[in-house]
């Protein structure tokens, strides 16, 4: 698996290591598919403030830059990372809340109109549960999105890819600590990223 | 309505009008290709993109991909990343060290100082006749390191580099500088490269000095994310320039400054205050760069554009920007993003972040100005809209030529900048000779030599 594009963090979940599929894994799990859906409901349906409060205020959102590198790099050269130099997004709570904010000016025209987007969330798969998947407080989950943008009239973008989530379970329900979106483009197929992931 | 060959009427510089023509028609754009982006003096890349000996940065010119590359004995080169025998890309990388490109399709391979060796079954197929000289990877006619950024033209006649600049270079150098003053030192610490459905000179000509463009960031202006936001500042920068008079600059060459100079006592203003440390850093940057640099520190950099398709942002954010042409309709935007080298981690660390948020397709001011050039891309491609050329009368006149900073000097937001952007773009596509492209009139040669 040395080719596997995983996060390349230490606290990434590990690559091979599957968790039992027990009852309370699937239970988990379907909490998990629960959260990401209500997410998905939350952006497409504009409640940009109430996704913040989805978000940890810790929370590290990356989504790096792929690119183009030989065969047997991929895994230390493919992906920008994060916390050194420039990705698509590397950012806290603070700089998401801004994003937030500039778009409820109304004067954000590069959102104003708003776009109508869908994001679909398939691949839930649990890669790690702390302290254990029966009783987790924290856990680590990988899905695929698509997410549909179309835009005024006739502009449309799909974004395809992956998330690298770990979840926190907190006195109002699991909220995402730590994000990495994985986009499967080298050059960005679209003008902008103004949607969230 | 004018001819679409006929520049001097689709560009009227003295009435201030353009006719949008120029960018959605086809034509005009396989003509640009072949006029302008074959002549002009083109952006690369940086030499931190490829320190060590060996390596590779693949990057473009025009509409084609080119191979940035240092060989083995360190020396830069840049080649059409196309094999001589079928065409076939020698490099699909983007980045990296080798010592040699093999075509993936009959495996030619050649040095990284672009030269032919290997041939399959050369003694058999090839004896006496292939020329692996004639046959190196085609090369740049020119080439130049300015202050670590790459720049090549694939013209033999260009000038050399620095003629090209003009005086356009003492506003460039603001960017290419240590903030402390020093000359060069930059590096690139990352490139975002994305593609966006409006014609290139849109972009060109925002970073020429389109001031006149600020009420589309009337967003981030009102929520605030520059490098003093989370203190509590409005804006999306901090405003060195408050106290500054602000400059705008038409070059012969085509070029475009926005810069301002300082106040005489040029006293720091305050910015970074996010963070006590960086707020201190900078600082001593300023008082460093005005020790050393004396009078010449009160100019301080805002945007440009170097013609054709590069632009600048000086301080806040900082990067150059390639516009490469994808069609009449298309660009692929690259933004290098530029730190200096031996700036304090922490001072970096912040850098990025800012850059981020503010720029490129997923910054929050630049996602605005991609939204202008879509629409008005798209909004001028009509049967009808095509009739009804651009308005260029701003600021008609409001300019000097006898000011020390050289060039067509205005002090009010203009239009003369993009005037003299497109009277330049003319000359290139009327074919005119090295003389005239560097703002000689034509046929006053002796003039400018």
């Amino acid at each position: 698996m040395t080719t596997t594009i995983q996060d390349q963090d230490s606290k990434a979940p590990a690559a091979d290591a599957a968790i039992e599929r027990s009852a309370a894994y699937y239970r988990l799990k379907a909490d998990v598919e629960d959260f990401y859906y209500h997410e998905a409901d939350l952006l497409d349906d504009r409640r940009f403030r109430d996704w913040l409060d989805l978000l940890t205020e810790d929370i590290s959102y990356f989504m790096p830059i792929r690119r183009n590198v030989k065969f047997g790099q991929q895994a230390a050269r493919e992906n920008t990372k994060r916390g050194e130099g420039i990705s698509w997004f590397d950012e806290d709570k603070w700089t998401l809340t801004k994003r937030v904010e500039q778009i409820l000016t109304g004067v954000h025209y590069a959102e104003e109109p708003l776009s109508r987007i869908t994001h679909m969330v398939s691949n839930v798969q649990i890669k790690g549960a702390r302290p254990e998947v029966g009783a987790a407080r924290e856990l680590d989950a990988t899905s695929r999105f698509l997410v549909y943008q179309n835009r005024v009239e006739y502009e449309t973008y799909i974004f395809v890819g992956r998330r690298n989530d770990t979840l926190r379970l907190t006195d109002t329900g699991w909220k995402i600590a730590r994000r990495e979106i994985l986009l499967e483009q080298n050059i960005l197929l679209a003008k902008n990223l103004t949607t969230f992931f | 309505m004018p001819l679409r060959n006929d520049f001097d009427q689709l560009v009227d510089v003295k009435g201030g009008f353009i006719s949008r023509e120029i960018f959605v028609d086809a034509d005009i754009y396989r003509q640009e290709l072949d006029k302008v982006f074959t002549r002009a003096w083109l952006l690369v890349g940086h030499e931190s993109l490829v320190p060590n000996p060996g390596d590779f940065y693949t990057s473009r010119m025009g509409e084609e991909s080119v191979i940035l590359c240092r060989d083995k004995k360190g020396e830069i080169h840049v080649f059409l990343n196309s094999c001589r025998h079928r065409g076939m890309k020698v490099c699909r990388y983007e980045q990296g060290n080798t010592s040699l490109f093999t075509c993936p399709y009959h495996s030619w391979t050649y040095t990284t100082d672009g030269k032919l060796q290997g041939v399959p079954l050369h003694r058999t197929l090839y004896d006496g006749v292939l020329d692996r000289e004639a046959n190196s990877l085609v090369s740049v006619a020119k080439l130049c390191n300015y202050k670590g950024s790459i720049w090549a033209t694939w013209d033999k006649d260009a000038p050399d580099f620095i003629t090209y600049l003009g005086d356009a270079r003492i506003h460039l150098d603001q960017a290419l500088d240590c903030r402390d003053g020093r000359e060069g030192g930059s590096e690139v610490i990352g490139v975002h490269k994305w593609v966006f459905p409006a014609n290139w000179k849109f972009a060109a000509e925002n970073f020429l000095g389109d001031t006149y463009h600020n009420p589309s960031h009337r967003s981030v202006d009102l929520i605030g994310i520059g490098p003093s936001a989370a203190a509590g500042k409005k804006g999306r920068r901090d405003d060195e320039l408050e106290k500054a008079q602000h400059v705008w600059i038409s070059f012969p060459e085509g070029h475009g400054v926005h810069s301002a100079i300082q106040p005489e006592a040029n006293d720091y203003i305050e910015s970074f205050l996010d963070n006590p440390i960086l707020e201190k850093y900078f600082r001593h940057c300023f008082e460093e760069r005005k020790r050393r640099l004396g009078e010449q520190a009160r100019l301080l950099p805002f945007v440009g554009t170097i013609f054709p398709n590069t632009s600048y942002h000086g301080r806040q954010p900082r990067g150059l920007c390639a516009w490469h042409p994808h069609s009449p309709t298309s660009t692929e935007g690259w933004r290098f993003f530029l730190v200096d080298k031996d700036a304090p981690k922490e001072a970096k660390e912040y850098l990025r972040r800012y850059y981020m948020r503010y720029s490129g397709p997923a910054g929050m001011t630049e996602q605005d100005d991609m939204e202008n050039w879509l629409y008005a891309t798209a909004a001028s491609t009509g049967t009808i809209a095509r009739r009804y050329p651009f308005n260029y009368q701003q600021s008609m006149g409001a300019y000097v030529t006898d000011h020390p900073l050289g060039g067509e000097v205005s002090t009010q937001i203009t239009e003369q900048i993009a005037r003299g952007f497109y009277r330049r773009w003319t000359s290139y596509m009327q074919g005119g000779d090295w003389h005239e492209l560097l703002g000689a009139p034509a046929g006053n040669r002796q003039a400018a030599e």
